[in-house]
Formats: structure tokens, C-alpha cells, sequence
């Protein structure tokens, strides 16, 4: 099955080890990878903020740059969202094969592969929490990462209270209304802290940003990773970080 | 429940007021500043316990609620909903003239007011000509977005609040906060202390206690008054009927005793028939307080007729435009007219739950109030509104009638900047940002150049504690963290190249 992978541009940027564990679990899943260099963002930043215009170049750009009849893969949910929820205003029937093809990596892993870690024998020890990103609601996905991580050997998996809270992340709300993001992070945090878990999955480069940030002005010690790290971890596609 | 520990009420923290420098908390000075208040509420720990409960409680219901009575089909429910006010909307003359024809048939006078103005000044008008002095009212929105009752006072008309929310906000000098739960911002020793000041009771914060306060209070009122005024859920168009939903029955004593009944309803409460308001009943109370229905339901058709025994000589219905027909005539937005008030909205946003609804400086707050309150006072009066969301979606999901809140938010936001109400610095900065996401080469040097300059400012501690320009306002609330030292196209450069290590 062939794959291209959509790395968007803060996975590309700042969780450049989420991308390569994507890359490593779809190869080890017999999947062919690609990744068109020319691409660039989905156009969500500026077409969130209202300039319409540069968000449908940008929307065109992606249809462009992902042309043909590959399976496009991405590891971040808001970013996928942007593409199955407003590509059709941006773009009307012309988008319609490129947002049919795209799937966040999780539904591609539960629905399109029918992935099961057990018969893979993934195996990583440790407790962790799961962050639910919103923009997944978007997608209609609920509790498929969960069930990944619950079929992980050796992963005890911790309930998130308010998992369906946002993080306050919300792209530009973060910097114009930092009060309340700010607000909202810390909740997340201390709902994460009152865990105890040693790992946050969070599957989203936005949401990660912001509550990376959060628990490092906290002095909060929580490994955040991305899901695919943890399964490349788990199926020795990859070694765990040195501490 | 059971009675509270005897605490001095006085050593409990209590919210600070919202109330700034006087300023009317629904009707602030325009343009409207959402951060002075938003900054207030999120620093007030007493603020954020009672909202975050009560909001996150009532959201949990609705969920259990709703998946009892629907289970799979909740989605297929809320379609059918949003379906019902869709066509209502979409055929509203008609629907509008059908309902005003029944009423009127059935002995109810229908008026017609294009602002808030107008229809204080129908209400008062029939006040006067009545001889009217005495009036109890159940809880109405509109008459929030109307500000009636001062209006009433000032022609001198005794006017009560009835809803037990609405009373005690009434006697505190407060404003709802929320568009189900008025007093959200609000607990029980609030209320032990008003009935204390302002009625003279003894101190108690037993649940009991306080609302045999309240109705000894409010009965005496009921049976001197001689105007009713309500609002209604909703508007049957086939047989001219107004439909109250309460839980204190507090509506159907205002709509009954009182010799004179006024109701003052948004244009858009209509439903065609009866079959239409039996699915919007099931979604009401669940979305709402998790009810499978409220505790009474009255439906009012016409006044007393000669062989029934109560009911009010005369019924008024006024409907009001206010700023509705503007949004009707705009395709990107109608959809907004579907809202029932439930409040579902409100108690699923993660904005409310910390800025609370008088920092959204209007009478409709949360998501829905995002939406309609830059459509009914203008854009350029909230310029924060739209952006006062992180577009999470879990408003869309909650809301009952399908209205696409964060589709509308982001389609306010290409408004503001289309209409240049954001400052030119910020339209310039999607340009250049648009371009540099077009190019790949100008994207790569971006992302050398802010790799370099943050990983050099960072050190060794890998976050930024202090950022310039936009990332200040970030780095006032948290740390940012800085690029990776190899973005991932790097990397799969150099693997494609067989120089992996």
C-alpha cells in the first residue's frame, strides 16, 4: 500500500521524532512511504484567522502537491480536520479525492490497516494518560487511540479527567487571549498531573506545543509523546530516548 | 440536602463582583473589551470552582440524558432538530403570518416590534391603556436583550423576576450569567445573603429553608399582580400557541393569575405544528438540564375563554425582530436563528467554564453568544467575540439544533478582517505568513531562521521563557518550546540519500 505522508509543518519543525516514527511503524506495516518535499501547511493558521484567500492557495498547493492516488497520512488530527472540514468551502468538488484519501494516522492504523498491536507483539512498560485532541471530535474519532494504547504489552493506560476539555491551544486564541489559554492549559495539566502517569500520548503538534510549554513552566516532569513513538518504541523500531 | 456546617458565611471567599466601575454588565460601553473581565474571572479561584462544577455537571448530564433517550441515534435527533428549525427559518413569513392568524383566532393579540425599543414601548402601551401596576415575569431572554424591566420600573410598574435565579439576581442588582442557569456565578450563601439583607430572613443556607423564603415571597406577589409578562420556548405556527417551559412552575403562575399576560418572543421561536414541538421538547430538557422533560410544560392558547376557570382576560404575544431578520437574510449565518437557548453550548466550551458569561459582555455569552451577539449589535461593537474561542467544537457537538458555532466563529473572523476591523499590522502578517507557507524555499528559511534564533535564545534548558513579539503574550502564560535541532525533511533527506546513522 502506498503512503504519503503529510508531516505539516510543526511536526516537521518541532516533533520531527513523531514524523520518523510514522514513517518507521507504516514501513514496518508494509507500507511503501513517500513524502513530496514540496509541501508545506494545510492553510488551517491563516484560514482560522480569517484570511480566506491565503488559506485557499495554500489548500490548492496541498492538492497539488499530494496529486495521484496514494493514501494520505498525518500524525496531527487538527490538521487533518482542516482538510475534511473546510477544504470543500475552500475548494468545493476539486478537493474531494485529495480529502477522501487523507486519514490521521490513528484511523488509518485502526480502520484502514485494522492494526492490532497484541499480534504484533508491541511491547512497551510504563503508565501513561492519553490526551484526546479536539479536532478529532471533528473527525468523528473517539476512542480509537485508546484502544491502540490498551492493546500496547506492559502499557497501563491512566483515565484523563476532562479528556474532552480542550487544552487551550486554538492557534492564534493562545497569543490573543492568553489569559484564558493559559487558564486552560493549566487545567489540563493538573488533570494530567493527577494521573501520575510518567507519559502523555498526545497526537497533535498544536496541543503538544502548548502543554509542553505549560508543564516546562511548571517544572512538570512528564515525557509528551507523539503515539507513533510510542509504538515504533514498543515494536523496537526505534530506540526509547536516554533520560 | 443537608444543612451547610454553621460557617460565618463572611469567611468564605466569594467571587469578586463584575460589575466595572459601574458599567451594566449586559449593556457595556461599546466596542466591547472582552480581556479586562476574562482576565478577572480566570484569576477568581471562587469564580472557577462554581462554574466548572456547575458547567461540567450539566454537561454530563446532557451526554447521559441524551444517550439514554437516543443511544445511537442522538446525531439523527439533533439532525432532525436543526432539520425542524431549518425550514421554519428558511419559510419564516410564512410561518409567522400562520402563527399570528391562529392566535389571533383564538383571542390573543399578536404585535410586532422591530427593536428592543418598540417593543418595551408595545408593552408598556398596553400597560397603561390596562391600568396595570403590578407585574410578575417569568424568565425571558429577550426581555434581558430589551431591558424591560427597568423600563417597566421607570413607568412605574411594580416588576418582580419569578424564577428563582432571576429573583435573587433581581434583589442583588446582578446579571444572568448563563442563558439557563442565571445564577451560575453564584452559590447558596449567596443567596442566604441576599434573602438576608434584602428580605430580612434569618440567615440559612438549607436549600429548604431558602426556597420557602422565596415562595412566601413570591406568592404574595402572585396574587396582587395584575400584568404577567413571559417569554416562550416556543411558538406552535398551526394552532397560534405559546409554549413555556419551567421547572419552579413559576411561569405558569405568571402566565395565569394575572388579569393581563404580555409575552415578548424572538421572531424565530417558531416551530409549524405540534408534531414539530414534540421532537424540540425532547431535545430542550435533555440538552438542557438533563430532564427528560421540564417540570411543567404549559402551553397557552388564547386567554380565558368564558367556560374555563383561570387564565388571563387578555394574552399579548410581541414578537420581536431586534436584529433577527438581519441574520435571517445572511446565508453564512442563519443558521444561528435555530438556537432554542438551551445553554448546552455554554456548559460544553472550555472558554465559558473559565471566563464565565458576563465577561462575554452581552445578554448571550459562551459559544452561541460568540456567534449572535456581533450579529445583533454589530461587528465592529464585539471585534473580540469571534476570536474569544479555540475552536474546540465541543459546542457543535452539544448543540441540540446542529448549528456549526466554530464554522460561523471562523467565518466572523474573515468579517472582521475583511472589513479591516483588525489593525493592518495583523492583516499583513497572514500575507507574509501565506506566502512563506506557498514557497517551500521561503518556508525552509523560515523555519532555519526560527530554529537559530530560538534554539540561541533557549540555551541549554530547551524552552523560551521569555518571547518577543507575538510569542509574548504566550510566553506571560507559559514557556515555548523551541525547534528541533533537524526538522523532519531534513532528516528524510539524508535517509533517501542512504546516510542514516
Amino acid at each position: 500500500m502506498r503512503v504519503s505522508l503529510f508531516v505539516t509543518c510543526l511536526t516537521d519543525n518541532f516533533y520531527p521524532r513523531a514524523g520518523r516514527a510514522v514513517v518507521e511503524v507504516l514501513e514496518h506495516l508494509g507500507c511503501e512511504v513517500r513524502f513530496p518535499e514540496a509541501q508545506t501547511c494545510c492553510g488551517q493558521p491563516v484560514f482560522n484567522s480569517g484570511a480566506h484567500a491565503e488559506a485557499r492557495d495554500m489548500a490548492e498547493r496541498m492538492v497539488r502537491v499530494f496529486d495521484g492516488d496514494d493514501h494520505v497520512v498525518t500524525p496531527s488530527g487538527s490538521c487533518c480536520a482542516m482538510i475534511h472540514d473546510y477544504y470543500d468551502e475552500l475548494l468545493g468538488e476539486r478537493g474531494r479525492p485529495f480529502v477522501e484519501r487523507t486519514r490521521e494516522f490513528v484511523d488509518f492504523l485502526v480502520n484502514v490497516l485494522e492494526v492490532d498491536l497484541r499480534a504484533l507483539g508491541c511491547r512497551w512498560p510504563g503508565t501513561a494518560t492519553y490526551h484526546y485532541s479536539c479536532h478529532l471530535r471533528g473527525l468523528g474519532m473517539t476512542n480509537e487511540a485508546i484502544t491502540l494504547l490498551e492493546q500496547i504489552e506492559g502499557l497501563e493506560v491512566r483515565d484523563l479527567e476532562k479528556s474532552d476539555q480542550c487544552c487551550g491551544f486554538g492557534g492564534t486564541f493562545a497569543v490573543k487571549f492568553p489569559e484564558v489559554s493559559g487558564s486552560m492549559v493549566r487545567d489540563k495539566i493538573d488533570c494530567v498531573r493527577r494521573t501520575g502517569a510518567a507519559t502523555l500520548v498526545s497526537n497533535d503538534g498544536g496541543c503538544t506545543l502548548n502543554i509542553e510549554g505549560a508543564c516546562a513552566r511548571d517544572g512538570m516532569d512528564v515525557r509528551i509523546v507523539h503515539i507513533a513513538e510510542v509504538i515504533a518504541e514498543g515494536l523496537g523500531l526505534m530506540e526509547p530516548p536516554a533520560s | 440536602m443537608s444543612t451547610a456546617p454553621a460557617e460565618p458565611e463572611e469567611a468564605r471567599p466569594q467571587p469578586v463582583s463584575l460589575t466595572v466601575n459601574g458599567e451594566s454588565l449586559l449593556f457595556p460601553d461599546l466596542p466591547y473589551d472582552f480581556h479586562e473581565r476574562s482576565e478577572r474571572a480566570v484569576t477568581d479561584p471562587t469564580l472557577q470552582r462554581f462554574i466548572d462544577s456547575a458547567t461540567i455537571g450539566k454537561d454530563r448530564s446532557r451526554k447521559r440524558s441524551c444517550g439514554d433517550a437516543f443511544g445511537e441515534r442522538y446525531d439523527a435527533a439533533r439532525d432532525l432538530g436543526g432539520r425542524i428549525k431549518q425550514h421554519t427559518l428558511d419559510h419564516l413569513d410564512h410561518y409567522v403570518a400562520r402563527f399570528a392568524e391562529n392566535a389571533e383566532a383564538a383571542g390573543t393579540r399578536v404585535h410586532f416590534a422591530r427593536d428592543a425599543e418598540e417593543a418595551n414601548t408595545i408593552c408598556l402601551g398596553i400597560a397603561k391603556r390596562e391600568g396595570l401596576t403590578s407585574c410578575v415575569k417569568s424568565k425571558s431572554m429577550v426581555t434581558e436583550e430589551t431591558h424591560l424591566v427597568p423600563e417597566l420600573e421607570r413607568a412605574g410598574i411594580e416588576a418582580l423576576e419569578t424564577d428563582l435565579g432571576e429573583f435573587i439576581l433581581q434583589l442583588d442588582k446582578d446579571a444572568p450569567s448563563h442563558i439557563v442557569t442565571p445564577m451560575i456565578h453564584k452559590d447558596r450563601t449567596a443567596v442566604a445573603r441576599a434573602f438576608r439583607d434584602k428580605l430580612g430572613a434569618r440567615y440559612t443556607e438549607d436549600a429548604a429553608e431558602l426556597t420557602q423564603i422565596a415562595r412566601n415571597h413570591l406568592r404574595d406577589k402572585y396574587r396582587r399582580a395584575d400584568l404577567g409578562i413571559s417569554g416562550a420556548n416556543f411558538l406552535v405556527s398551526e394552532s397560534g400557541s405559546l409554549v413555556l417551559c419551567t421547572n419552579e412552575g413559576n411561569g405558569r403562575f405568571c402566565t395565569s393569575a394575572p388579569r393581563v399576560h404580555v409575552a415578548m418572543v424572538g421572531m424565530e421561536k417558531l416551530v409549524p405544528s405540534f408534531r414539530d414541538l414534540s421532537v424540540m421538547l425532547k431535545l430542550l430538557a435533555r440538552s438542557s438540564t438533563g430532564q427528560p422533560l421540564t417540570v411543567y410544560t404549559h402551553i397557552a392558547t388564547g386567554p380565558r375563554r368564558p367556560e374555563e376557570h383561570d387564565g388571563p382576560e387578555q394574552m399579548h404575544v410581541i414578537l420581536v425582530d431586534n436584529g433577527r431578520t438581519n441574520i435571517l437574510r445572511d446565508e453564512d449565518y442563519r443558521a444561528a436563528l435555530r438556537c432554542i437557548r438551551c445553554g448546552a453550548c455554554l456548559n460544553a466550551c472550555p472558554v465559558y467554564r473559565k471566563v464565565s458569561g458576563h465577561s462575554y459582555g452581552a445578554v448571550y455569552s459562551g459559544p452561541i453568544g460568540a456567534v449572535i451577539t456581533p450579529l445583533l449589535k454589530g461587528l465592529k461593537n464585539y471585534p473580540d467575540l469571534p476570536g474569544a474561542s479555540s475552536l474546540c467544537g465541543a459546542c457543535y457537538e452539544a448543540c441540540p439544533v446542529k448549528i456549526d458555532l466554530p464554522r460561523m466563529l471562523i467565518k466572523l473572523r474573515r468579517d472582521l478582517l475583511s472589513r479591516g476591523v483588525n489593525n493592518f499590522l495583523e492583516r499583513l502578517s497572514y500575507r507574509i505568513f501565506g506566502l512563506g507557507l506557498r514557497l517551500p524555499l521561503l518556508y525552509r528559511m523560515g523555519g532555519f531562521f526560527q530554529r537559530f534564533t530560538m534554539r540561541a535564545a533557549a540555551g541549554e534548558r530547551g524552552y523560551l521563557r521569555r518571547g518577543l513579539g507575538p510569542l509574548r503574550p504566550w510566553t506571560r502564560e507559559r514557556d515555548f518550546p523551541v525547534p528541533a535541532e533537524e526538522p523532519f525533511r531534513a532528516w528524510w533527506a539524508r535517509r533517501s540519500r542512504g546516510s542514516e546513522s
